[in-house]
């Protein structure tokens, strides 16, 4: 684990020149990547008629019903879709906020200072990734079922709390975003460990600390085989369990088939986090560049 | 440059705490599941080691790991291959649109792995979806994506689509911060653009290649969420001891064989920590 | 780095002892619990009032809590019906190990009756006076949720076999309505032919249909007396109907596509499908899955092995159980009654379900109704009468949720292999065999 901060560097893209080749090599992948989103889009304007007897890749003639699917996602079931989309940001807010600032904090301990059992702190999270959590899902669903907190939303938010490669990210991070002479003049100075973090540390960790939210906000926007277990209540569900539920329903005796709504619903539910990932782009870029060049 | 202290657990120590319930504390009771054993007819006894040597001759779990082995060995390298040159061509510098290039690669990632999933289960449709469309469109039997030949190049193809962009901007993020001094040396020397890739750019990059291969390799092991949720689809090839998680699954949810599918988890995290630690000490070996 | 392995062995066994909790429920033995309560307190418990969970995913369901409700006010019924196959098993299993958070009553198929109630997962209702309504009910599903003498539910519905079919498909192609399975292998080759499109069915594995299909041609491949379990697909029931339906897979007779799957439902819909044979709840699903046949669709009987025949068998169908957990059995059991034999029971079937009850299925207004989406045919004719041609003495596995979980992993290679259909069966009693015998039970 070397800390050196990386030199400042000027870009070195000057004078180079475009290649048209290479461009129409790299579409190919673009389009590889976009297709799949293309479908997405054009069979959420699509009516449950429409859906089946179209081509997959373009509109159908017929009708145009993407407003209408939209009314109906959110207005079906009493509006569950809404509760799903109300509970996945409680999800998110609660637990990629938390998982965040665990992370970071952790992060920066492990980077800053020396104590007893450190570097079984990185072998023990190492280790413990590499057990399949499907497998550890039933133990876990036993012993949060005997602390009486099964079907509530804590039991959703507890274990997204914890994101070792959000730890491993704000580690290497901190090792070189802040300088520990800095540190060193603020503890001369008589300031607190914790306040010398908010007020010295944090500012220089913030493109790190916008990178790893940004991956917990993912995987707890994703999140879908713990919930799926732990929940019991639709009313707690998030939307990736809210939405699969949909389309189970079809399979269900005098179950209504709504795949035009799990379609739909799918394109909202993605719509948040491509919107957050293109605003926030110029932060998390540079925090994910400083993490992952160590090792 | 660090001061020894008990002041660094007051900074890890609440991920510690919360890490030892939802982590540690379900493996230890895995630990302590896997010596026993629960009937339907007779209860629950100890039964010491007896759960761990029968995985260890169990068929059906080693047919899945040799299965995920097989999905590591191919698909890894072409997800990491195709990320690894898409950086190195918008890094280049040489694209027109990079931005535009940069942002859709990176999309899918966005995606959760039921609605990823969901999609390139129709479109591999060969009765309605693209696959079928095609057919149709060009009067030709384009072979079915989830026959029992192709099922696994299938899944694969979904875990790439999903996983290139996230592993691609690691690689990224990691060329940016090659200082462009050793670059142009390079140039003044003559080198080549691919010259200066083996040169300067992989060497550079090495720790995120290592981390990067790290993941893929825990990810591959672990492969659950896109058989599982592709399986109504195809029921006969995509069996419920596919993979070695999806036995593990079958075990305790449709057999509640709570004991024995510890065994089974704790035997692959065994595995898959071996493997990542053979992979970090390899790439790690020439520093 | 160098000794991380080490280090994390050594940290997850120190976990060991804070995870000293139990290890789940203490496996049954597997006598008749002995059913607790008598009607008095079921009186009594609908006096004194008190609130209740229901799991359960039938969509007529909620037509009977708020009936229920309304007729006992200060009963608080709290519905949850998200989860539905598989994923209910799951989480009424999970929630029976962890001992707590389960619901007092439970929607339960027919076949994993015996599972739960082996598991003593549900209470024995004889003493509530659950047995004295035998009477009512058809006699298949009356054994269903009788097991060992004790009784685990009360049956909500059933799912007599029929045919359903395209007839504007088959009139196309001339084809007569099958009466016999040898006219239905050959009208399958026939319309195959004419439009290489299109199948008389679609099948591509499902435990569901290839037990009741055994069933109808009197296989009684699993028999259980208590924990003795015998498994035999070579049982000549079995071996008439693999007979007869192998040609359908060789021969590609059958459209490789998933039930239940959009584009099922779109072949439904199109022709592309001209048949089902299946239980007496699919014209709901029909009406609104593949809306766009509404009118083209009829109901026939299910095809027979001897030509006049009248065997028939039951697929799917559920009872309403309750937990043994439960905090309340005897208010549990007021609700199910209610649900299952009472007022209930006609809100569900004016909200088209198809019933269990011999009063209803004999009733002039059932037998009369029309249903649209048959161009007005009286199906409910066909159905009743199925009802009472199901064979007798079939039995489930005491584990067959689980049997039929892994029913692809086996039976399936027939369908994606050279591998014949009776042999894949073999191979999936033989897997079977072996989840019981790792369960304790003694297989014969």
């Amino acid at each position: 684990m070397t800390t050196t901060a990386p030199a400042p560097h000027k870009p070195y893209r000057r004078g180079k020149q475009r290649s048209v080749l290479l461009t129409l090599l790299t579409s190919l992948f673009a389009i590889y990547s976009l297709v799949p989103l293309l479908w997405l889009v054009i069979n959420a304007t699509k009516t449950p008629e429409g859906l089946l007897s179209s081509f997959g890749l373009w509109f159908d003639d017929g009708e145009f019903a993407l407003f209408d699917n939209i009314r109906q996602t959110f207005t079906y079931q009493d509006g569950a879709f809404t509760r799903w989309l109300g509970n996945t940001l409680l999800y998110v807010v609660a637990g990629a906020g938390g998982a965040t600032l665990l992370a970071t904090l952790g992060g920066y301990g492990l980077a800053k200072f020396d104590f007893v059992g450190k570097r079984a702190v990185f072998a023990t999270v190492i280790g413990a990734v590499a057990v399949p959590g499907t497998a550890l899902a039933v133990p876990t669903f036993l012993m949060f079922s005997k602390l009486g907190i099964t079907n509530t939303p804590w039991s959703v938010i507890i274990p997204s709390l914890v994101s070792p490669f959000g730890l491993y990210l704000m580690w290497t991070f901190s090792a070189q975003a802040v300088p520990d002479e800095m540190l060193e003049a603020a503890r001369i100075d008589g300031a607190s460990e914790f306040r010398t973090f908010f007020q010295v540390s944090l500012p220089l960790l913030a493109p790190g600390v916008v990178t790893v939210l940004l991956f917990t906000v993912v995987a707890t926007w994703n999140n879908y085989f713990l919930p799926l277990i732990m929940l019991r209540d639709s009313s707690w569900y998030p939307l990736t369990i809210g939405l699969n539920s949909w389309n189970d329903q079809a399979q269900t005796v005098g179950g209504e088939a709504v795949f035009n709504l799990v379609i739909t619903g799918s394109l909202i539910t993605i719509l948040p986090l491509l919107a957050a990932f293109l605003f926030l782009q110029r932060y998390w870029q540079s925090g994910l560049a400083a993490g992952s060049v160590k090792e | 440059m660090t001061r020894r202290s008990w002041i660094g657990w007051q900074f890890i120590g609440p991920f510690m705490a919360v890490f030892a319930l939802v982590f540690l504390a379900p493996i230890g009771y895995s630990v302590y599941l896997s010596v026993f054993r629960t009937r339907l007819v007779g209860g629950t006894s100890f039964v010491g080691l007896e759960n761990y040597t029968n995985a260890l001759s169990d068929p059906q779990l080693w047919q899945g790991v040799t299965r995920v082995g097989l999905f590591l060995a191919i698909q890894v390298p072409i997800m990491l291959g195709l990320a690894l040159v898409v950086a190195l061509a918008i890094d280049s510098g040489r694209l027109h649109g990079k931005a535009f290039f940069r942002v859709t690669i990176f999309m899918p990632y966005a995606v959760p792995a039921v609605v990823a999933t969901l999609m390139w289960g129709f479109m591999y449709s060969n009765q309605f979806g693209l696959v079928g469309n095609i057919n149709d469109a060009l009067n030709i039997t384009l072979p079915e994506p989830l026959s029992a030949n192709l099922a696994l190049a299938s899944i694969g193809n979904i875990v790439t689509w999903e996983f290139v962009g996230y592993n691609m901007l690691i690689f990224y993020s990691a060329l940016r911060v090659v200082p462009a001094s050793l670059y142009e040396s390079a140039e003044i020397d003559g080198a080549g653009a691919f010259r200066i890739i083996r040169a300067i750019k992989l060497p550079a990059i090495r720790g995120a290649l290592v981390i990067a291969t790290i993941f893929s390799v825990i990810g591959s092991f672990q492969l659950f969420n896109e058989p599982a949720i592709m399986r109504p689809l195809a029921r006969n090839v995509l069996t419920t001891d596919y993979t070695p998680n999806m036995y593990a699954y079958t075990l305790s949810f449709a057999g509640q064989q709570y004991n024995y599918a510890a065994t089974v988890a704790i035997i692959m995290g065994v595995i898959t920590m071996v493997v990542a630690y053979v992979v970090q000490l390899r790439g790690t070996r020439e520093n | 780095m160098a000794r991380f392995i080490k280090v994390a062995a050594a940290a997850t066994a120190a976990m060991l002892a804070i995870a000293a909790c139990s290890s789940g429920s203490d496996g049954g033995a597997t006598d008749t619990p002995a059913a607790s309560g008598t009607e008095a307190d079921v009186a009594a418990a609908l006096e004194k009032g008190g609130s209740l969970t229901v799991w359960a995913w039938d969509g007529t369901i909620k037509d009977v809590v708020a009936g229920f409700q309304k007729k006992y006010p200060n009963v608080k019924v709290e519905l949850n019906s998200a989860l539905s196959g598989d994923k209910h098993y799951t989480a009424l299993q999970n929630a029976v190990a962890a001992g707590s958070g389960g619901p007092d009553v439970a929607q339960v198929e027919y076949f994993a009756v015996l599972q739960f109630a082996l598991g003593k997962s549900l209470a024995n209702l004889s003493g509530y006076g659950a047995d004295k309504l035998k009477a009512d009910f058809t006699p298949g599903p009356w054994a269903a949720v009788t097991p060992n003498g004790g009784v685990y539910g009360l049956p909500l519905d059933s799912g007599p076999m029929a045919l359903f079919y395209n007839k504007e498909v088959f009139d196309k192609h001339g084809i007569a309505v099958p009466a016999t399975w040898a006219e239905y292998v050959e009208a399958a080759r026939k319309l195959h032919t004419a439009d290489p499109k299109a199948y008389i069915t679609g099948d591509t594995g499902d435990a569901g249909f290839t037990t009741s299909m055994i069933w109808q041609a009197g296989g009684k491949p699993y028999q259980v007396s208590g924990t003795d379990v015998t498994i035999n697909f070579a049982d000549p029931g079995a071996a008439k109907f693999t007979a007869m339906w192998q040609p359908m897979i060789t021969e590609k007779l059958v459209a490789p596509i998933p039930p239940w799957s959009d584009e099922w439902f779109k072949a439904l819909g199109d022709g592309t499908i001209a048949s089902l044979v299946t239980g007496a709840w699919m014209p709901g699903n029909l009406a609104s899955g593949a809306a766009a046949a509404s009118g083209k669709w009829r109901t026939a009987p299910m095809p027979q092995y001897e030509a006049g025949g009248k065997a028939t068998a039951e697929n799917g169908g559920s009872s309403l159980g309750v937990m043994d957990k439960s905090a309340n059995k005897a208010l549990a059991y007021a609700f199910v009654r209610y649900a299952a034999s009472e007022e209930g029971k006609d809100l569900r079937i004016k909200a088209g379900a198809f019933p269990s009850t011999t009063k209803d299925l004999t009733s002039p207004e059932f037998l009369g109704t029309e249903f649209p989406y048959f161009g007005g045919q009286k199906a409910n004719e066909i159905l009743a009468a199925s009802a009472q041609d199901v064979v007798s003495g079939w039995s489930y596995l005491p584990f067959q949720v689980y049997a039929n979980s892994v029913f692809n992993d086996s039976a399936g290679k027939a369908y994606v292999s050279a591998t014949p259909l009776a042999d894949s069966l073999k191979a999936w009693g033989e897997q079977s065999a072996k989840y019981g015998q790792e369960q304790g039970f003694t297989i014969k």
